[in-house]
C-alpha cells in the first residue's frame, strides 16, 4: 500500500504546487512533451503550456539550442520522445521531408477556433504548423548621423552605398555599415535576403536545379562586397550579436540586424550615449531597383508529431493553444513580433512589421534549402573576405550544392 | 628521487633563469584567468570594451551603469535568474562518476595490457588508439536514434557511461604506459610468494601506481568537466551540465547574449577548483610524487 | 599472463569500447557507402503566413518511404562519397592538375577545394602546435621539479589553467584580449607601431593567433605527464652519473630522456591525434573565414539545417585514416618496445 500511498500524496502536492499557476485547458488527459529552441519568447510560451499540467496531463519542455539536431531522431521513434516540436521555415524541413509530423486540420477545428488564418502553415492544402511569431533582418539607422552628414534615411542598397560615402567623406565615422557576414550561417542568411530582394527564384522551376548563377546573384554578391568597403576590417567575425553590441557602442551607424534582437538595441542599458535615443527601425532596404525589401521573413510556430497517440496529440495542441494564447502575449508583449490575435507592434517590432508590409519575401522552404544554406555558408567565405571573385564563388556554390543534393537524391 | 638532494648545488645563473622562466610562463597561464576573475565584476561595456581596455581595469561603464566600481550582476544572473546551479550540481555528479568509472576500469585494464606480451595486447592497444581518432560530433549523432529507442536519451547516467567509454581509449594508454614504468618483478615476484594476479595487483602494485593514477584522473576529470559534445547533445534542458549552460548564455539571432553571466559562470566554476586544488595540494602533490618507485 | 586473467582484467573496458565506439565506427563506415534513394517529388500548394500561396515541391514521403523500406540504407556508392567535390575531389584535383596553369594558380585552386583547405591548416596546426607544446611542457616540467616544495601545488594548479578554463570562453576571453581594442591587442599594436594591425582580419596573423593559442593550451597536459614521469627517474641512477661526472646537461640528455621516452611516445600519440581533431579554437576565435580543419568540415555537415551524415561520416573516416598514418612512425616504435618487452 506505501508506494500507492505515496504516489497519491505527491499527485496532490504536485496538482497544489502547480495550483497557483492552474489553468483550465480543458485536456482531460495525456501527456505534452515540448521540443523547442532555447530563446526567452520560447521559454515565455513553454512556461504558459506548462501551466496546464494537472492531476491526468503531465508537461515537460525542453529548450536547448540543440533542439535541430535532436528532433528528427526524437520524432521518428514510435512513440516519439517529444509530442510538439517548435520550428521555423528552416527547421520544419526535415521533419516534412521525413513525414514526422502530422496535419493539424482536424484538431484546429475542434480546439483552435481563435486562430488567425495567417497564422496557418498549409502544405498541399493541409494545415501542418502553426506560427505565432515572426522575425527578420532589417534596417537600423542612426538618424543623428544621417541628419549630420545631410543624407535622406535610404531606401536601397544604393542610397546606403552613397550614405556610407558622405558619412566617411564627412569624418564623422571611419567604419559606418554593418552586416552580420560572419562565414557560417550568418553569411549564408545575408546572401539569402540579398537574392530574395532581386526576385527570382533559387531553383528552376519545378526541380531541384541550382538557378543562381545568374545577373541577380552576382548583383547581390556584388552589393555584399561593397558594402564590406565600409564595415570594420573585422567585419569577418561579426555574427548577429556581435554586430549589435558594435552598434550599441556607436560605431555603426547603419546596419541590418535582426528584428529579435530590436528591443535590447532600443534599450539604453549598455549602450553608449546617443546610441538609443538616435536608432531608427525601418524595413531592410531594396536592392537593384526591387520594389521589395531585401530580407527573408520568418516565422516560428509548433508542430504535433505524427507518432504519438491521439489523445496526446489533442493535449498538446491544446496545451500549446494554451501556450500562444493572447493573455501570454500580453504578458510578454515587448519580447517578440507575436502573429498572435490582438498584438500592437511595440517600438521594436516596427522594423520587421515594414519587411512584412513592404511584401518581403518568406524564407523559402523547398525540401533541399538548407543543402543550399550550407553550401553558402561555407563557400561564400572567400569571396566575402576578398580573395575570389563572384564568378568563382557562384561556381563553388553550385558545384558543393549540387553534391549535396546527389547524395540526398534531390537530383540525378 | 631526484628533486631534493640536487637543489642544493645548483649553479645561481640557472637558478635565476629557471624562476624567471617560471614567473614568465606563471604570467602567460594564468594571467588571461586573472583577467577574467577581475573582468567578471565589471559589466560588458567594460570588460568586452569596444573603446579601450583601460576601461576593464577602471570599470568607466560600470560606474556609469550601477554606480560602483564592482558588480555581481553577473553571478546574479547566472546563478539566480537562469539557475545555473542545476548545471552546477549535474557537472559535479557526471565529473565525479566518470572519473571514478575511467579509473577503475582503466586501472583494470592498463594493467593487464602492461603485463601481457602477447600480440593481442597490442593490437587492443592499436585499435584503442583508432577508436580514439573518431570525431566525438559524428559518434554522438549517430547515438540519438538507438537512444530514443532505448528510451535512455536525456538522463545523466547515459552521458557517464559514454563519456566513461569516449575517453576509456586515452585512459588504457596513459595508464598502460605508467604501468610499463613499474618493474615487472615487483608484482611477479609476489606471485612467485604465491599470490593470484589479482592479489599482486591489489597487495603490490596499487599501492606504487597513484602518480599515474592521479595524472589520469586529473585528464578524466577535466574531460568530464569541460565536455560539450556529449553533454549538449545527450541531455535535456533539466540535466544539462555546465558548458552547455555556458553556451546558451552567449546570445543568438534569436537573444542578445549575456556574456557577462557565461564570464561569471566561468568563473565561479574554476574558483571552487582552486580552492580544492589549495587544500588538496599536499595530496595532490605527494599523489604526484610519493608514489615514485624505487630502484 | 594468460589469456584468461588477461581479459578478466581487461572485460569492462573492452565492453564500453566496443558498444560505444567499435560499433558506432561499423555503422558510420557503413552508412558513408550509401546515398539516400532518389526522392519522389510532387508538385503542391503551400502557404506561409506571410506571401500567400505558392507551387513548390514536396517529397512525396508515401513513396520515398516506399523505396526505404525496401532498401533501408538507402542506394549503394560505393566509395563515390570519398572521392566526390565535397571530400578527395579526385576529379577536380584532376582536371586542375592537367589544365594549362601556372604552379600557383593551380595551388589555389587546389586550396579552393574545401577538403583540402582544411586539410592544409590541419596538417600546419598538427604538426606546429605539438613539438612546441610538447618542448614546453617539457622545460616547464624540469623547471617546476627543481622549486621548493611548497610552491609546487600553487604553481601545478597555475600550470593547469589553460586547460581548466572551458575552451568555449577561454577562446572567447583571449580572443577578446587580442582584439584591437583588448590589452593585447592594443600592445601588439602598440609594439609594432601600426595603428591598423588587427589579429582578426588578416589571414596569416588569424593562423599566427589560432597556433599559439594552441601552445599555450597542449602545454600543461605535456607538463603534467613530464612532471609525473620525472618523479619515477630512479635516484640511484642519477646519482651514479654525477659521481661519473656528467652534467647538469649531461644528465638530461642521457638519464631523462631516455627514461621518460615512453612517455614521451604517449604524449606525442594523443597530442598530434588531438590537433589533428582541432575544431574549437577555429569557432571560438571566429576564424572560420581564414581557417578551417577536417572536424569543422564534420561540424558544417551536420550542424546546417539540412544534416549530411554521410558526408559527415566519409570526413569521419578520412580523419581516421588520416590519423593513423600520422601515427605510423610512433606505432612502429610501439611495436618495437612491446616486442621488447615480450621477449
Amino acid at each position: 500500500m506505501k508506494p500507492i500511498l505515496m504516489l497519491a500524496v505527491s499527485t496532490v502536492a504536485l496538482a497544489m504546487g502547480a495550483g497557483a499557476a492552474y489553468a483550465d485547458c480543458g485536456i482531460e488527459a495525456g501527456s505534452v512533451r515540448i521540443l523547442s529552441n532555447d530563446f526567452a519568447a520560447l521559454r515565455a510560451i513553454n512556461a504558459a503550456a506548462q501551466e496546464c499540467a494537472s492531476g491526468t496531463v503531465t508537461v515537460t519542455a525542453n529548450a536547448t539550442a540543440e533542439h535541430k539536431n535532436l528532433q528528427v531522431p526524437a520524432l521518428s521513434i514510435n512513440p516519439a520522445e517529444y509530442s510538439v516540436a517548435v520550428v521555423a521555415n528552416n527547421s520544419i524541413v526535415p521533419l516534412l521531408n521525413d513525414d514526422l509530423i502530422r496535419p493539424l486540420d482536424d484538431l484546429i477545428a475542434q480546439y483552435g477556433q481563435a486562430l488567425l488564418p495567417s497564422q496557418l502553415v498549409k502544405i498541399d492544402g493541409k494545415t501542418m504548423a502553426i506560427a505565432f511569431m515572426g522575425n527578420g533582418q532589417h534596417l537600423f539607422y542612426r538618424k543623428d548621423i544621417l541628419e549630420k552628414a545631410g543624407v535622406e534615411p535610404p531606401k536601397s542598397y544604393d542610397d546606403i552605398l552613397a550614405a556610407a560615402q558622405k558619412i566617411k567623406d564627412a569624418g564623422l565615422m571611419e567604419h559606418p555599415l554593418g552586416a552580420s557576414v560572419k562565414p557560417g550561417w550568418d553569411l549564408a542568411a545575408e546572401f539569402v535576403n540579398h537574392y530574395l530582394g532581386t526576385g527570382a527564384e533559387f531553383f528552376a522551376p519545378g526541380s531541384a536545379e541550382l538557378a543562381i548563377d545568374n545577373d541577380q546573384g552576382r548583383k547581390a554578391l556584388e552589393v555584399m562586397r561593397a558594402m564590406t568597403a565600409y564595415m570594420d576590417p573585422d567585419y569577418l567575425t561579426f555574427d548577429a550579436n556581435e554586430l549589435a553590441k558594435e552598434y550599441e557602442a556607436g560605431n555603426i551607424a547603419l546596419m541590418v540586424e535582426w528584428g529579435s534582437l530590436g528591443g535590447s538595441i532600443l534599450d539604453a542599458d549598455g549602450a553608449a550615449e546617443g546610441v538609443a535615443e538616435n536608432t531608427v527601425l525601418t524595413a531592410a532596404p531594396t536592392i537593384a531597383g526591387g520594389t521589395i525589401p531585401a530580407a527573408a521573413l520568418w516565422w516560428d510556430g509548433f508542430t504535433i508529431a505524427k507518432n504519438i497517440s491521439d489523445q496526446d496529440a489533442a493535449a498538446s495542441f491544446q496545451a500549446m493553444i494554451h501556450g500562444i494564447s493572447p493573455q501570454m502575449m500580453k504578458a510578454n508583449e515587448q519580447t517578440a513580433t507575436w502573429l498572435i490575435e490582438g498584438y500592437q507592434p511595440g517600438p521594436a517590432a516596427v522594423g520587421v512589421v515594414a519587411n512584412a508590409n513592404g511584401g518581403a519575401r518568406p524564407y523559402p522552404m523547398q525540401p533541399y534549402m538548407g543543402l543550399l544554406h550550407t553550401a553558402l555558408s561555407a563557400e561564400l567565405a572567400e569571396f566575402i573576405a576578398g580573395s575570389e571573385d563572384a564568378e568563382q564563388a557562384l561556381a563553388d556554390v553550385k558545384a558543393a550544392y549540387d553534391t549535396a543534393a546527389r547524395d540526398a537524391g534531390f537530383l540525378k | 628521487m631526484m628533486s631534493e638532494p640536487l637543489t642544493h648545488k645548483r649553479p645561481i645563473a640557472l637558478s635565476l633563469i629557471i624562476y624567471a622562466f617560471i614567473i614568465l610562463w606563471m604570467i602567460l597561464a594564468a594571467m588571461p584567468f586573472f583577467w577574467t576573475v577581475w573582468g567578471s565584476f565589471k559589466v560588458e561595456a567594460d570588460f568586452f570594451s569596444r573603446d579601450s581596455w583601460w576601461n576593464a581595469i577602471f570599470g568607466t561603464n560600470t560606474i556609469r551603469q550601477t554606480g560602483e566600481a564592482f558588480t555581481g550582476a553577473g553571478y546574479y544572473g547566472a546563478w539566480v535568474l537562469r539557475d545555473f546551479w542545476r548545471a552546477a550540481g549535474n557537472t559535479i555528479i557526471v565529473t565525479l562518476c566518470v572519473t571514478i568509472i575511467s579509473l577503475t576500469l582503466g586501472t583494470l585494464g592498463g594493467y593487464a595490457l602492461a603485463r601481457s606480451g602477447r600480440n593481442y595486447a597490442f593490437w587492443i592497444l592499436i585499435a584503442a588508439l583508432v577508436f580514439r581518432a573518431m570525431p566525438h560530433i559524428t559518434l554522438v549523432s549517430g547515438y540519438l536514434l538507438p537512444f530514443f529507442q532505448l528510451n535512455i536519451w536525456g538522463v545523466l547516467p547515459t552521458s557517464i557511461i559514454v563519456l566513461v567509454a569516449i575517453n576509456q581509449p586515452f585512459t588504457l594508454w596513459m595508464l598502460h604506459s605508467f604501468f610499463l614504468s613499474i618493474p615487472k618483478d615487483l608484482d611477479e615476484s609476489a606471485m612467485v610468494d604465491g599470490c593470484t594476479r589479482f592479489q599482486a595487483f591489489r597487495m603490490v602494485i596499487i599501492p606504487v601506481m597513484w602518480p599515474g593514477v592521479v595524472t589520469t584522473g586529473l585528464f578524466s576529470f577535466l574531460l568530464g568537466y569541460n565536455d560539450f559534445a556529449v553533454t549538449a547533445m545527450l541531455l535535456s534542458a533539466e540535466n544539462q551540465t555546465m558548458v552547455p549552460k555556458i553556451s546558451s548564455f552567449l546570445g543568438s539571432i534569436q537573444e542578445t547574449g549575456n556574456v557577462m553571466y557565461a564570464v561569471a559562470a566561468v568563473v565561479s566554476a574554476t574558483v571552487p577548483l582552486f580552492i580544492l586544488v589549495l587544500f588538496f595540494q599536499r595530496q595532490i602533490v605527494s599523489g604526484l610524487t610519493a608514489g615514485a618507485v624505487k630502484g | 599472463m594468460p589469456n584468461k586473467t588477461f581479459f578478466a582484467f581487461i572485460l569492462p573496458s573492452l565492453i564500453a569500447m566496443v558498444l560505444f565506439i567499435a560499433l558506432p565506427i561499423v555503422s558510420v563506415v557503413v552508412q558513408s557507402l550509401y546515398v539516400a534513394h532518389e526522392r519522389v517529388m510532387v508538385e503542391v500548394e503551400n502557404c506561409q503566413p506571410f506571401g500567400g500561396c505558392t507551387k513548390e515541391l514536396r517529397v512525396d514521403t508515401a513513396a520515398t518511404t516506399q523505396l526505404q523500406r525496401e532498401q533501408p540504407l538507402g542506394r549503394f556508392n560505393g566509395l563515390g562519397t570519398y572521392f566526390n567535390r565535397a571530400h578527395l575531389a579526385t576529379n577536380e584535383l584532376g582536371a586542375i592538375l592537367s589544365s594549362e596553369r601556372g604552379f600557383g594558380e593551380k595551388v589555389a585552386l587546389i586550396f579552393n577545394l574545401p577538403f583540402y583547405k582544411a586539410l592544409i591548416f590541419t596538417l600546419v596546426y598538427c604538426f606546429v602546435v605539438t613539438p612546441l607544446a610538447m618542448v614546453l611542457g617539457f622545460a616547464i616540467a624540469l623547471a617546476v621539479n627543481a622549486l621548493p616544495k611548497v610552491t609546487k601545488g600553487p604553481i601545478i594548479f597555475f600550470s593547469l589553467l589553460p586547460m581548466i578554463i572551458t575552451p568555449l570562453v577561454g577562446s572567447l576571453i583571449l580572443y577578446w584580449m587580442l582584439s584591437p581594442n583588448g590589452i593585447l591587442g592594443a600592445t601588439i599594436q602598440h609594439i609594432f607601431n601600426d595603428p591598423t594591425l588587427s589579429l582578426r582580419a588578416s589571414p596569416p596573423l588569424t593562423w599566427i593567433a589560432l597556433l599559439v593559442y594552441g601552445v599555450w593550451t597542449n602545454a600543461p597536459f605535456s607538463f603534467v605527464v613530464f612532471y609525473a614521469g620525472l618523479q619515477t627517474v630512479p635516484g640511484d641512477t642519477l646519482e651514479s652519473a654525477m659521481i661519473d661526472g656528467a652534467s647538469r646537461w649531461e644528465r638530461i640528455r642521457y638519464v631523462i630522456i631516455p627514461h621518460l621516452a615512453p612517455l614521451a611516445t604517449f604524449v606525442a600519440l594523443v597530442q598530434l591525434m588531438d590537433n589533428f581533431r582541432v575544431f574549437e579554437p577555429i569557432v571560438g576565435f571566429s576564424a572560420d573565414a581564414n581557417a578551417t580543419s577536417l572536424s569543422w568540415l564534420i561540424y558544417n555537415d551536420l550542424s546546417g539545417d539540412a544534416q549530411q551524415f554521410g558526408s559527415a561520416g566519409a570526413t569521419s573516416v578520412l580523419t581516421i585514416i588520416g590519423v593513423v598514418i600520422l601515427l605510423l612512425p610512433v606505432l612502429i616504435r610501439t611495436w618495437r618496445e612491446f616486442k621488447h618487452k615480450a621477449v
